[in-house]
């Protein structure tokens, strides 16, 4: 919402009073929330948008808004709180959170309502001057696609009372009619003053009732505070609000038509809650009610049925009421759990039992406290007039914008209804998507995944060895494949799963090779176009011809602004289609015993078996509450279990080029090339095609050495082709890694790959040097990750897992960072051969400095309490091991593997003394193993929502921490929104006109404590710097901050040249290197050293290959070349600074260090 | 002295003026270039295959990370509507030219498909521009490809686009056709209205360290004059089209040779890219002097002078090198 409201913005759309509002971003939701407080007061018509985590960000200043009474709508997408979890999906656990704000709160149910309700909050606070919160459900509501009716200009005139406007702004401070509120208020006045505000809410509910009687008269579409649906002589009824209830409306007109009495009770107006419209709505029959919250409030019930249950006792209390109905109350749809008609009648069955459960849940299997209610998954209520397709495509290939304009083509240009939602698999790269369309005669309520289709289209061929995509697919349907196999061959091309699906239920099945159209006809790899003429060709649902028109027409409109070529491209596409598209004649049986491949691959535990198993399968909604460890833990090492096989091609090693610099392995963003040496005599046995060389050099001489891909893994980024230096003399264009269809080499490289692994890693402590080459033979504990294709920010994590992984405790910011790090189904943290590795955890988005310093107390703490015990115990274990524990150096593997077997003789000897403080210090033991505490996050965390709290952690001198800032220069993972590192000239949501303000200098401002290290490195560019600051910033007893530039998909190119552009970036000084070590100081050295040279590259040039920064050109050219110049002054003007400072030997006292060391002692 | 010329039936007050480059990419060197004496401007080539890509890789770029995740449906504010992905920059950037200078102004086109050569040329013709520069800039790198092929593929486009557009078109020829003379002929007989000898191509260099190609652009210089003086030379006054001359005219010297060889219209970039936009008027003023120096009535009296039909000595143009010395040794 804000994002679109940013785009009218920028596009000079005007209001209704013909003006263009102000779209500002703030660094946070709280940021939002105070400005919002102050624009408000200063008199300004205001309004945000927010959701989840940013909502209870806002609630200090939400009860200043409603405390003084300013009229305001904040509209919210009702999302799940992190608890055990971070969930970006909808249920009512923020909105809730917000009820004792003060703030009125108006919930609508659909898409539909969303929009008409949305102005009848703006009516109704202005005229109340209640603030109001208007939220409806996250993603089942906000990203669902309706056809809807839509408000114009006129109802808005025609509804908004401009008097109310007067009076709004008469309450505006200003030194022309000078007031003061905010005040300050002693035990005297403050009770008595908050009470003043009663009337306000007293008249609040009638505001409301107002707008909607006015909004019925314009526009003429009803609402009450409450509605109610069903049986007049209703028995049972359920109340509820949220896109849930369009479910339950549903099948509440399906049971009555059955002739059951139920009804339903929806809340419209929560907040205020409207007591007496609920008990005029709530037919006088009604003996029992459940009450349905789509939220937890764990040790006590929830907020709406406690306030049902208010309500119903009070009226009974006062008379009203004759007596009080049974009433039960259950959760249901926490984090958009599917909520279906079968899940309703399983509450209204509940409620005809005697002995019906009074606190409940619906849609989970509850095998621990047994409150699950149990559903009929047979129960269904699709009607047969209603299309319905389900679309299983690629998260790049088009699919769900394809789908999107087909509802716009059949929504806009017949009187079809129709309805799209869309779901998406957590992974960045190779992820699937799948649409669920319907299109019918009458509004479409069905607010759930549609369980059976008449037609199915798998856009992506893979996915047909993978997933049991059929599933979805009705008898006597039509299932659509895009395959490279022709009519004759597809079916045996199958596996047996969908060649029995197919001649089961009798599926009509066609097929065409999509990407051949689309490479014939100038589409390159676009295949949209191509598969919703397919759709729109056989499945029926307009006529053909007319339907391809439409496509053609809709075309022209899409792309007609673009340029012709993309248009009669796209047109061509549409008709090579329909000469391409197949029929399949399906034989009576199956013509294969090839099946899926496994979903869990090797040799998985139990726990990953069974329980990531069943996510991988997409059948995680039948896990039970007892597969599920109550605080939020799971296995790390799960990736390597999930073998997605996306790449098209894979890297090939060619021994005899190969110069062994180890480059390949260190760009990898997915840990699929590797390098490994081993000595000779262990691969014995090794399979024929193994091949291997001597490894060169004096270190290291004589083991053998190999480069290995993980077929299964690899995305196919090409990254590690481009980086290779070493090129064949006789045919240069042949490298020592070489990109090889997958197809040829699985096989071979599968069973390669899995000796290669089971080879022994290197003796850490034989490593002679940390540096780009030897670096890479440590093990990567950070692996196959979900994270995009040649994604810029993953190799960086996994260095810092391979140089220190296995002594490493994380804490992650919400972002990219957690959700390839910590979504699941599987996660790729990893261990290595003694079970070591990275220990994980994401806090907030927020908080994370603070969090991960206080990961640091904690391990400190433990250490401390460690050493304290060690000493107590000395004359047990002896004195002699227990100084060499306390005076270790553990800087350096040979001195950490030391201080290993130290800790290990301690643990034995500690297993031979019976008392107390033995046993507590063999736990705490591997505490005096030194620990290394990384705090990762983007630049949206670091320099705006978490730049508080990292300038306040790094300024504790004392504490070792690493912050490791993975700068993509815009907030990658929720799409593109400018950050304070987005530079000068970048086009971003929020700038979209390109950004005027300079990139804030986090570096420079973490170098003013002095006391804290911090790198600007850019791994492509200099990968020897990367890696030196690494080490640096590990062995630094302080805090350290690294600035990684990491190339990202925001950016808009092919992140295959992400490389060359962080070479560019370097060249050109708008990515200056540098490590400022404050250990130099005492060495009379400038503590900082300026790693990259004099810019010698053009900014424009790096600028014009980014489409964040060409598409400001193609926009405004004139403003693309100041944007330019302002930004090649920007980036001259900060390495001259920084030239400078390089230069500067800061004044230092040896005495006093030394005073200072000795008082610390 | 009277320098006057006539190129692509356009009356210039003389031959001078910059070829396509990126000069004219800014408006105030363009404004610069008509100070310091221009008699037109050509303007650098709109090129299609470059369009074609832009408009792939935006797509690529925008729609490719639309809809990949929940959280993130797009990654650019507006999407596509925010781009202008076709022509429309160049041909904005016609009118832009048209408005800010009072000499003709030629748009230059470098097609890649035979509806882009069509399309294009008539965009740019509604764009305001007085004529068109078909930049035929293409490599045949093809074993397969005919030179008649070449040739015939070369002639449909010329005669669909004369057809098409009412301003005159020049055609910018590389010198690698096979027998140039008749090819001149030939586009002569679909009443092309001019030809500019010849195209510099980019050539690209080998980095020998890390065994890559290179690509640069070395300015040109005066040696490359004499490959175009020749076919001048021997073209002058045996083809209706205009004649123009593109690369390696750097001195009063070049210019004057050029014109005596037949050029209509003489093109300058190197030297203008190395000497600023105001050299131009240096030419332009050594020209004349040099004809006044030499007692020429006018720049027309010497225009072909020295062409393959007027030379004292036509064998000259005609013979391959080998012979002439030959020729010397036997002497």
């Amino acid at each position: 919402m804000g994002e679109f409201s940013d785009e009218w913005s920028a596009r000079g759309q005007t209001n209704l009073w013909g003006v263009v509002p102000d779209v500002v971003e703030m660094q946070s939701e709280g940021g939002a929330a105070g400005a919002v407080h102050g624009a408000l007061q200063a008199g300004a018509l205001t309004c945000t948008f927010t959701a989840s985590q940013g909502l209870l960000l806002m609630i200090p200043n939400m009860y200043k808004i409603a405390g003084e009474l300013n009229a305001f709508v904040m509209h919210v997408t009702a999302r799940s709180l992190a608890t055990h979890a971070l969930s970006i999906f909808g249920d009512h656990s923020d909105v809730m959170a917000c009820r004792q704000t003060g703030f009125a709160m108006l919930c609508s149910n659909s898409v539909q309502e969303a929009h008409d309700l949305a102005l009848i909050a703006h009516m109704a606070t202005l005229e109340s001057r209640i603030p109001f919160l208007h939220f409806f459900d996250g993603f089942r509501t906000s990203h669902e696609v309706q056809k809807i009716e839509k408000l114009v200009d006129d109802d808005l005139r025609a509804l908004i009372n401009e008097q109310s406007i007067m009076d709004f702004r008469a309450r505006a401070l200003t030194p022309d009619a000078p007031m003061l509120r905010g005040s300050a208020q002693n035990p005297d006045v403050f009770f008595q003053a908050r009470e003043s505000c009663n009337p306000f809410y007293n008249n609040c509910a009638q505001a409301v009732r107002d707008a909607m009687a006015k909004f019925a008269a314009q526009v003429g579409r009803e609402y009450h505070l409450v509605d109610y649906v069903g049986a007049e002589d209703a028995e049972r009824v359920i109340i509820m609000m949220g896109s849930g209830a369009e479910a339950a409306h549903e099948t509440v007109e399906h049971l009555v038509g059955q002739g059951e009495k139920v009804g339903l009770l929806k809340i419209r107006l929560y907040r205020p809650f409207p007591v007496e419209d609920l008990l005029a709505a709530l037919p006088s029959t009604a003996t029992s009610i459940a009450v349905l919250d789509r939220t937890k409030e764990p040790g006590g019930r929830e907020p709406l049925y406690l306030d049902v249950v208010q309500a119903l006792a009070e009226a009974v209390g006062t008379g009203a009421r004759e007596a009080l109905p049974k009433i039960i109350g259950g959760r249901y749809g926490l984090s958009s759990k599917e909520f279906t008609p079968a899940m309703v009648k399983a509450v209204f069955d509940e409620l005809s039992k005697p002995d019906a459960k009074r606190e409940f849940t619906v849609g989970i299997i509850d095998d621990v406290t047994h409150l699950s209610l149990s559903w009929d998954p047979a129960f269904d209520l699709e009607p047969a007039d209603v299309n319905r397709s389900v679309f299983i495509g690629l998260g790049a290939d088009g699919t769900v914008g394809a789908n999107k304009n087909s509802i716009k083509i059949i929504g806009e240009d017949t009187p079809n209804w129709a309805q799209g939602y869309f779901v998406y698999d957590s992974k960045k790269s190779g992820a699937m998507t799948i649409s669920h369309l319907r299109f019918g005669p009458r509004p479409i309520r069905s607010t759930y995944l549609i369980k059976e289709a008449q037609f199915v289209a798998c856009h992506q061929p893979v996915f047909m060895m993978r997933n049991d995509v059929l599933m979805y697919a009705a008898p006597g349907g039509t299932f659509l494949l895009n395959s490279q196999y022709g009519p004759d061959e597809v079916f045996d091309s199958l596996p047996l799963e969908a060649q029995e699906a197919i001649i089961e239920k009798k599926l009509k099945f066609y097929v065409i090779d999509a990407y051949k159209v689309a490479g014939e006809t100038g589409m390159g790899g676009r295949i949209n176009t191509i598969m919703q003429t397919c759709f729109f060709a056989i499945s029926g649902v307009l006529p053909r011809d007319e339907a391809i028109e439409q496509i053609k027409v809709s075309i022209k409109k899409t792309y007609g602004r673009k340029g012709d070529e993309i248009v009669q491209a796209n047109w061509a596409a549409v008709d090579q289609t329909l000469a391409n598209l197949y029929e399949v004649t399906v034989p009576a049986a199956p013509t294969t015993s090839r099946r899926r491949v496994p979903v869990v691959a090797g040799e998985a535990p139990e726990e990953v078996r069974y329980l990531t198993g069943m996510m991988m399968e997409g059948k995680g909604d039948l896990l039970p509450v007892s597969a599920f460890r109550p605080d939020g833990s799971f296995p790390t090492a799960t990736t390597q279990y999930e073998k997605r096989t996306i790449a098209q091609s894979v890297p090939m090693w060619d021994p005899k080029v190969c110069i062994q610099c180890n480059k390949c392995t260190i760009v990898c963003p997915h840990a699929a090339i590797r390098c490994k040496v081993v000595e000779p005599e262990q691969l014995e046995g090794k399979p024929e095609t193994f091949e291997t060389v001597t490894f060169r050099g004096r270190d290291l001489g004589g083991l053998e050495y190999r480069i290995q891909v993980a077929p299964e893994d690899c995305t196919g980024c090409t990254l590690c082709v481009a980086i290779c230096p070493a090129k064949d003399k006789a045919n240069p264009r042949h490298k020592a890694i070489n990109m090889t269809p997958l197809v040829d080499v699985l096989d071979q490289e599968r069973e390669h790959y899995s000796y290669f692994l089971d080879l022994p890693d290197i003796d850490r402590t034989l490593v002679p040097k940390q540096d780009v080459k030897f670096s890479q033979f440590y093990r990567p504990l950070f692996e196959y990750s979900g994270a995009c294709t040649g994604c810029g920010e993953t190799p960086y994590i996994k260095l810092m897992t391979q140089l220190f992984g296995d002594r490493v405790v994380i804490g992650n910011a919400t972002g990219c960072t957690s959700i390839y790090g910590g979504n699941l189904p599987t996660t790729p943290y990893a261990t290595d051969h003694n079970g070591r590795g990275p220990a994980w955890s994401n806090s907030l988005f927020e908080d994370n400095a603070e969090f991960g310093f206080g990961l640091r107390l904690g391990v400190d703490s433990n250490q401390s309490l460690a050493e304290h015990l060690l000493k107590r115990l000395a004359s047990q274990v002896g004195e002699g091991l227990v100084d060499e524990i306390l005076s270790a150096d553990q800087y350096g593997e040979a001195n950490v593997a030391a201080q290993r077997e130290r800790v290990a003789a301690l643990k034995a000897k500690l297993a031979g003394i019976d008392n107390v403080e033995a046993k507590r210090l063999a736990q705490l033991a591997d505490y005096l193993v030194r620990k290394s505490v990384w705090i990762i996050g983007g630049d949206g965390w670091a320099y705006d929502i978490g730049y508080g709290g990292l300038d306040h952690v790094l300024a504790q001198g004392g504490r070792d921490v690493n912050i490791l800032v993975l700068d993509t220069e815009v907030y990658s993972n929720t799409g593109g929104q400018a950050s304070k590192s987005t530079p000068i000239g970048a086009s971003a949501k929020f700038a979209s006109s390109g950004k005027e303000s300079g990139k804030k200098d986090l570096g420079l401002m973490a170098m003013s404590y002095r006391h804290a290290y911090v790198a600007s490195v850019a791994l492509g560019a200099r990968d020897t710097q990367t890696v030196q600051a690494f080490v640096e910033a590990e062995s630094y007893p302080g805090p350290s901050i690294i600035i990684a530039y990491s190339h990202c998909i925001a950016h808009g190119y092919d992140l295959a040249y992400g490389l060359d552009q962080q070479k560019l970036a370097v060249q050109s000084g708008i990515w200056p290197l540098y490590r400022y070590d404050p250990r130099r100081i005492e060495e009379n050295l400038p503590p900082l050293q300026l790693d990259s040279g004099e810019p010698r590259a053009s900014v424009q040039d790096y600028m014009r290959n980014e489409t964040r920064f060409r598409v400001v050109e193609k926009i405004d050219p004139k403003r693309f070349a100041e944007l330019a110049v302002a930004a090649a002054d920007f980036s001259a003007q900060r390495v001259a600074l920084y030239q400078q400072m390089a230069n500067i030997i800061v004044p230092f006292s040896a005495e006093d260090a030394q005073r200072n060391g000795d008082d610390q002692s | 002295m009277d320098l006057k010329t006539t190129y692509l039936g356009l009356e210039l007050a003389h031959p001078f003026m910059p070829g396509a480059s990126i000069m004219s990419e800014e408006l105030d060197t363009v404004r610069a270039l008509e100070d310091a004496g221009a008699s037109a401007i050509v303007l650098h080539s709109l090129f299609e295959e470059q369009i074609r890509a832009e408009q792939g890789a935006a797509l690529d770029a925008v729609e490719g990370a639309e809809y990949r995740s929940a959280e993130a449906i797009s990654f650019f504010p507006g999407g596509l509507d925010m781009f202008r992905l076709g022509p429309n920059e160049y041909l904005e950037h016609i009118a832009k030219v048209k408005a800010a200078v009072g000499i003709p102004v030629i748009a230059s086109l470098n097609g890649a498909t035979k509806g882009g050569w069509l399309h294009y040329a008539e965009l740019m013709e509604q764009a305001g521009a007085d004529a068109l520069e078909l930049n035929v800039y293409y490599l045949a790198t093809d074993l397969d490809k005919t030179g008649l092929s070449i040739r015939t593929e070369t002639m449909e486009m010329v005669t669909s686009v004369k057809s098409a557009v009412k301003i005159p078109v020049a055609l910018k020829l590389s010198p690698f056709y096979t027998s140039m003379a008749n090819t001149a002929k030939e586009l002569d007989g679909v009443n092309v209205d001019g030809l500019i000898l010849f195209n510099r191509f980019y050539q690209p260099d080998i980095d020998v360290e890390e065994l890559e190609v290179v690509r640069s652009l070395h300015l040109s210089d005066s040696s490359e004059l004499l490959l175009r003086l020749r076919w001048l030379a021997i073209l002058s006054g045996r083809v209706q089209a205009s004649l123009a001359v593109s690369g390696g005219v750097h001195t009063v010297l070049d210019a004057v040779k050029s014109v005596m060889c037949g050029a209509h219209a003489v093109q300058m970039v190197s030297a203008l890219l190395k000497n600023g936009p105001s050299y131009l008027r240096s030419i332009i003023d050594g020209v004349s002097a040099w004809l006044e120096d030499h007692e020429y009535d006018s720049l027309e009296q010497m225009q072909g002078s020295m062409s393959l039909l007027k030379a004292p000595d036509p064998d000259a143009y005609e013979r391959a090198n080998y012979a002439s010395v030959l020729r010397s040794w036997r002497r």
